[in-house]
């Protein structure tokens, strides 16, 4: 499959700064695609606008050619977030969370080192590194096609960050699902991806 | 190199917390189990962990802001004389700071700007400050608004910002830079630096190691509640020159240095093992290493591990 982002261009709202101007970028199934920007560039702008978060002012999302709002449901395109403590529900046991995902198998929640008595906590009551793996898990459901993946590991000490990449990895070429990974490290994204786009203003 | 003073010298830290469980059972945990750290004057001592393991705890513990329920042990010795809680009050906020780990530290019915002058007028601390607003690009009307109407970053200045009003003599700063664009990061780190230069001990607390790497002249590394490892930050650039295998890991954790990875996760306070915190992912680990461990020196650094040589 072929996710393409055509001549984008946002801003979050009249008389606010121009984040993305006439931007475009595609991702293959079998690529994993690392993104390095400065800061402020918009890269989680622009994965919010790819995963359908926000719609761009001009130009537009393609899957497989067709527009990804013509796709009814499930999204296809599924993000993965820098703070999961901020996309978890507060009030809900952890089991609930992975419930919210596209029946997520058990083999990726055992994959990815989620503890049985993990599903029974608050997300207060877990570790960033842990609250991460059930992040990394709910992306992961039945029909995702396409991951990304903003800055997933940078609160994380570093073997965490190693365990997750390297099953994700796996995951992604197993699975033909594509990946587009945003890091302010470049040696992370040398590690994890297939191809580097450097982006400037 | 000519002795440094000593400024801070913490040894076999720990802090507990009371708990009650079912209502009625009291329970204790032992948060941090055993932490010892030294820093130098003029030395920035970086103490890296992993999100969870209680690394904040250290810097309350240290200024006397710890909750209520938290017991705490061992020994802090701070210019010589034991800090006693009545000293940690007296010095806080003078000659030892605090740069939180969140806004929430910041009195949200107090203007930014006689916040951080702590109410003084005078033209000295106005210059001062406007001079710090200015190096991290803090426009001066900042000063004039409230904690809940500025942005994550520009809170995040203004948290450093208040440490550097006076002239410490020890800073702690605790995750000083989530959510700042890298750049910053390195601007902020570097006043870290230069306060250090000019004669101040800075302990930096973060999850970080390749961010402590960059700035730090010592790497303390946490692991379960237990400092494991007191290296240079020299002997990071080589796995041999290491002394636990929990650093070890770290260091063969780094995309660059392989990312490879090792099983499990750290353990939880409740269920802490007997001896060694690492002994269960360990690799070299033996029957002696369920016995309590002791801190040693090892090629000039400490180490938490009966096996490192």
């Amino acid at each position: 499959m072929l996710l393409e982002a055509k001549n984008i261009s946002f801003k979050y709202g009249k008389d606010t700064r121009q984040i993305l101007d006439n931007f475009s970028l595609s991702v293959e199934s079998h690529e994993r695609v690392g993104i390095i920007a400065p800061s402020g560039f918009g890269k989680t702008t622009f994965c919010k606008i790819l995963a359908g978060y926000e719609k761009p002012d001009s130009g537009e999302i393609l899957l497989d050619g067709k527009s990804l709002s013509s796709y009814k449901g499930y999204c296809p395109v599924q993000m993965i977030w820098q703070h999961p403590e901020q996309v978890v529900n507060p009030r809900l046991h952890m089991r609930a969370a992975l419930e919210e995902g596209d029946k997520i198998e058990e083999r990726i929640i055992r994959g990815l080192g989620i503890e049985d008595d993990w599903l029974n906590r608050y997300p207060t009551e877990l570790s960033g590194g842990e609250m991460q793996r059930f992040c990394i898990a709910r992306a992961l459901g039945k029909r995702t096609k396409f991951i990304l993946a903003d800055e997933i590991t940078t609160m994380l000490d570093l073997i965490t960050q190693s365990q997750l990449w390297s099953f994700l990895i796996k995951e992604v070429q197993e699975r033909e699902i594509g990946l587009l990974a945003v890091s302010h490290s470049m040696p992370l994204l040398q590690s994890v991806c297939t191809r580097l786009q450097e982006l400037d203003k | 190199m000519e002795e440094r003073k000593v400024i801070l010298d913490i040894h076999n830290f720990s802090i507990a917390f009371e708990q009650y469980e079912n209502g009625f059972k009291k329970t204790s945990l032992p948060t941090i189990r055993e932490l010892d750290v030294t820093i130098h004057e003029g030395e920035m001592v970086a103490v890296v962990g992993s999100s969870g393991s209680g690394k904040s705890l250290l810097a309350h513990g240290i200024l006397g802001i710890q909750p209520y329920n938290a017991t705490l042990g061992g020994e802090i010795i701070y210019d010589g004389e034991i800090l006693t809680e009545e000293r940690k009050a007296a010095l806080r906020g003078n000659e030892i700071v605090l740069v939180p780990q969140s806004v929430a530290f910041l009195d949200p019915l107090m203007k930014i700007g006689p916040q951080i002058r702590k109410g003084k007028k005078d033209k000295a601390s106005k210059e001062k400050l406007d001079g710090i607003f200015k190096g991290f690009h803090l426009k001066e009307e900042v000063q004039d608004l409230y904690p809940f109407e500025m942005s994550g970053g520009m809170n995040r200045r203004v948290l450093v910002s208040t440490a550097m009003m006076g002239n410490p003599r020890l800073v702690i700063a605790d995750e000083p830079t989530p959510g700042l664009h890298m750049d910053m990061v390195r601007r902020v780190m570097a006043h870290f630096r230069e306060m250090a230069d000019n004669g101040a001990g800075v302990l930096l607390i973060t999850h970080d190691l390749e961010q402590a790497l960059e700035v730090a002249d010592r790497v303390v590394v946490f692991y379960a509640g237990t400092t494991v490892e007191d290296a240079d930050v020299k002997d990071f650039e080589k796995e041999e020159n290491l002394r636990h295998p929990y650093s070890k890991a770290l260091w063969r954790a780094l995309p660059q240095n392989g990312f490879q990875f090792i099983d499990g996760t750290q353990p939880y306070v409740k269920d802490l093992p007997e001896g060694c915190p690492f002994g269960p992912r360990c690799k070299e680990c033996t029957a002696e290493c369920k016995k309590r461990i002791a801190y040693r020196e090892v090629r000039g650094g400490r180490v938490r591990c009966i096996h490192a040589v």
